[in-house]
């Protein structure tokens, strides 16, 4: 997995709350097999016409936020369905840091396992960051996880906090089943005492 | 060992079930928690099982997994080949991988496939005191039982697969009591909107919600499930109703459960699954069963709910600028004014979904349906949610009911709840749907739907618009 330290990059605004992962990407681009391509679907019935045109007035079809590699949302953000497509489709658009007053538990989470920091931050602060992605082209917003701050294009920062584990797997890059693997002799134990104590717990099996 | 277990302090249901599968503390503090059931679908797992294949890892518990297709598939022409190719290629994907990994599979053709959230519980697959997962948000639906079960993504369904655990951070603990006892025409489906209404589509976030008292306690187990269901509307990890005698008896004799002594054995253990007397809880809820009716969706969020007899309401009642802008886009996306539902023209009635696509489901719809016919121009499937309900629902003349009165009777499958097969809305078309999600396009681009309970859809499709079901009952 790609890591993540510091980030400096373009912020859009995206003024809504519950935006629900239907609309980060909608089911029917999910008959896919791979992570990969899925950027140029990503919002897709917010960005596209029904014939496939972009709708001009759509904020990442507009620079310079064409090149967002950072979102400002409202609350309850990712929410609905578990689909870790949303994530991929945001980060293969170049998007690697969502922030808004609250996020949907699933969502994220599967951010973290894609190099993506979702990043929640008060209300008022949101809509500091929103208000501030009115100066265009200058609307860099630096997200520095190493020292956990948000640098706002006029220099002031703002600390955050974030759960130490997760800050630490993005900041390395680390994949987790590895790092799960190394406790196989934990699991093996827990399961086998399992089977001792409760022989009782089925397993799966067809067979009519 | 959490602290709890440690010192033998009053414990939550879901305190009982994340003890009972904590395997060890983290360096970073969180959990490994075991999981004792691992459901899967086509959609969310070829990359999990491309990321075993290409690190040369195995699964490490078929005999925990089961897989089934469900969201992509046909609802028709079965005997045929998926006509839509990449569908067929992720249900083909599907065959490929639990054959190379041996995972236990219900393949398309058979009686028992269906909704991987019908067939857990009906197969006994899922029972109570479990940890559940699937690559699916619903998977809350399992928590009906009495067990811990929750959606997960992909990397997540990948970290199962290798490890048959899960890297986990411990929820809050909310309790939502419903006193009291539903009224005449009101279902757990408008218990579960209801609830979304009172607390919002964020209100749950962070928290596994377990619901309580006689309302809840009432319901059969497939209305547990489907107010299960739902508690991911509400933005909670999971949902759960404390097993009982109504459990037990649901879990007896189904194919994977338990047998004889055993099962004896795992009652007298699932009847421990109880929130301590004196237990505290994070957040309390309590709600009154009474003041509860047939509820509808107006906009394009669970939580933008009402009952049948309210209004789509105005945005200018709302005092905060992005708020109303929130509110007049529903209203536009959805075609509608403020002012009365009753009378709206619907074009598509849905009865199906991990929701309400149960036989007693098929039972209530059928009821409306019986000597009555579906309205001109109205297009109303029902798509039973596995094969067995299938089954069970024609042995007992409920497809003849239906058909008889105009309604399509379907092959099962997730089908117009997220309409990734044919079986969707065209831009514009009002449904009225008994699924479990009306944001935008979810049914199909441009879709507008209004979720409601079986009874509610049937009505309205007999009726042509939004009606009042218990004008029917
Ligand atoms: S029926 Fe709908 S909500 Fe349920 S699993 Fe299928 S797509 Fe998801």
């Amino acid at each position: 997995m790609q890591a993540f330290t510091t980030l400096t990059g373009i912020a859009a605004p995206l003024p809504v709350a519950n935006i629900d992962t239907d609309q980060i990407i909608p089911a029917r681009f999910l008959k896919t097999l791979t992570r990969a391509g899925l950027g140029k679907s990503l919002f897709a019935g917010l960005r596209y016409d029904a014939d496939g045109q972009e709708r001009p007035d759509f904020v990442l079809n507009r620079a310079p936020y064409r090149q967002a590699e950072i979102l400002i949302a409202l609350d309850n953000f990712g929410c609905g369905s578990s689909r870790e497509h949303a994530p991929w489709a945001l980060a293969d658009f170049g998007v690697r840091c969502v922030i808004a007053p609250s996020f949907a538990d699933i969502f994220y989470n599967n951010c973290f396992k894609n190099g993506i920091l979702p990043l929640a931050l008060p209300r008022a602060v949101c809509d500091a960051l929103m208000e501030e992605t009115g100066l265009g082209a200058n609307a860099r917003v630096t997200v520095d996880l190493e020292r956990q701050v948000v640098v706002r294009a006029n220099g002031e920062e703002i600390a955050f906090e974030i759960d130490p584990g997760r800050r630490q797997i993005l900041l390395e890059g680390r994949d987790e089943i590895t790092d799960t693997l190394t406790h196989g002799q934990a699991i093996d134990t827990f399961e086998a005492l399992r089977t001792t104590a409760e022989p009782w717990r089925p397993i799966v099996h067809l067979e009519s | 060992m959490t602290a709890s277990a440690l010192t033998g302090a009053p414990k939550t249901l879901f305190d009982k079930i994340w003890d009972a599968h904590h395997v060890e503390t983290l360096a970073s503090g969180a959990a490994l928690l075991y999981i004792d059931r691992h459901l899967v679908h086509e959609v969310t797992s070829p990359q999990a099982f491309e990321g075993l294949r290409v690190n040369g890892r195995k699964v490490r518990r078929p005999d925990a997994t089961l897989a089934v297709p469900d969201h992509n598939v046909p609802t028709a022409n079965r005997d045929q080949e998926i006509s839509d190719p990449e569908s067929r290629l992720q249900v083909e994907t599907l065959v490929k991988n639990v054959a190379e990994f041996g995972v236990p599979f219900i393949p398309l053709a058979d009686r028992r496939q269906g909704i991987v959230h019908i067939i857990g519980p009906e197969l006994g697959a899922s029972l109570p005191g479990m940890t559940i997962v699937c690559g699916d948000s619903h998977t809350a639906t399992h928590g009906a039982l009495g067990a811990l079960a929750f959606g997960i993504g992909t990397s997540e369904v990948e970290h199962v697969l290798a490890t048959q655990t899960l890297v986990q951070l411990k929820s809050k603990t909310m309790r939502v009591t419903v006193d009291g006892a539903l009224g005449f025409g009101v279902t757990a489906k408008d218990l579960a909107l209801y609830i979304i209404g009172e607390i919002g589509t964020g209100g749950g976030t962070g928290y596994v919600i377990e619901y309580a008292g006689e309302a809840v306690r009432a319901l059969s187990m497939a209305g547990r499930m489907t107010l299960c269901n739902m508690a991911i509307e509400s933005g909670a990890r999971a949902g759960l109703v404390a097993p009982d005698d109504t459990t037990f008896a649901y879990v007896e004799g189904r194919p994977m459960a338990p047998k004889g002594e055993d099962f004896a054995t795992a009652k007298a253990y699932w009847a421990n699954l109880v929130s301590d007397p004196d237990a505290v809880f994070d957040h309390e809820v309590t709600l009154d069963a009474a003041k509860i009716a047939p509820m509808i969706t107006w906009g394009t969020s669970p939580e933008a709910v009402v009952p049948v007899t309210g209004e789509a309401p105005s945005p200018a009642t709302l005092s905060d600028p992005a708020a109303q802008a929130t509110r007049q886009r529903m209203l536009d996306y959805m075609g509608l004014k403020p002012g009365p539902l009753i009378g709206t023209p619907v074009d598509v009635v849905f009865i199906g979904s991990c929701t309400n696509a149960r036989l007693e489901d098929i039972r209530e719809a059928a009821k409306v349906a019986k000597d009555r016919k579906v309205a001109d121009g109205v297009r109303a499937l029902v798509v039973p949610g596995s094969g067995l309900v299938k089954a069970a629902a024609e042995a007992e003349g409920l497809d003849k009911i239906l058909v008889n009165a105009g309604f399509e009777w379907r092959d099962p499958g997730c089908s117009m709840c997220l309409g990734m097969n044919e079986d969707k809305l065209t831009p514009g078309q009002r449904c009225i749907s008994t699924s479990n999600r009306n944001f935008e396009g979810r049914q199909g681009p441009g879709g507008r739907t209004h979720l409601a309970s079986p009874a509610m859809a049937a009505a309205a499709a007999v009726s042509g618009c939004i009606v009042d079901c218990r004008e029917f009952l």
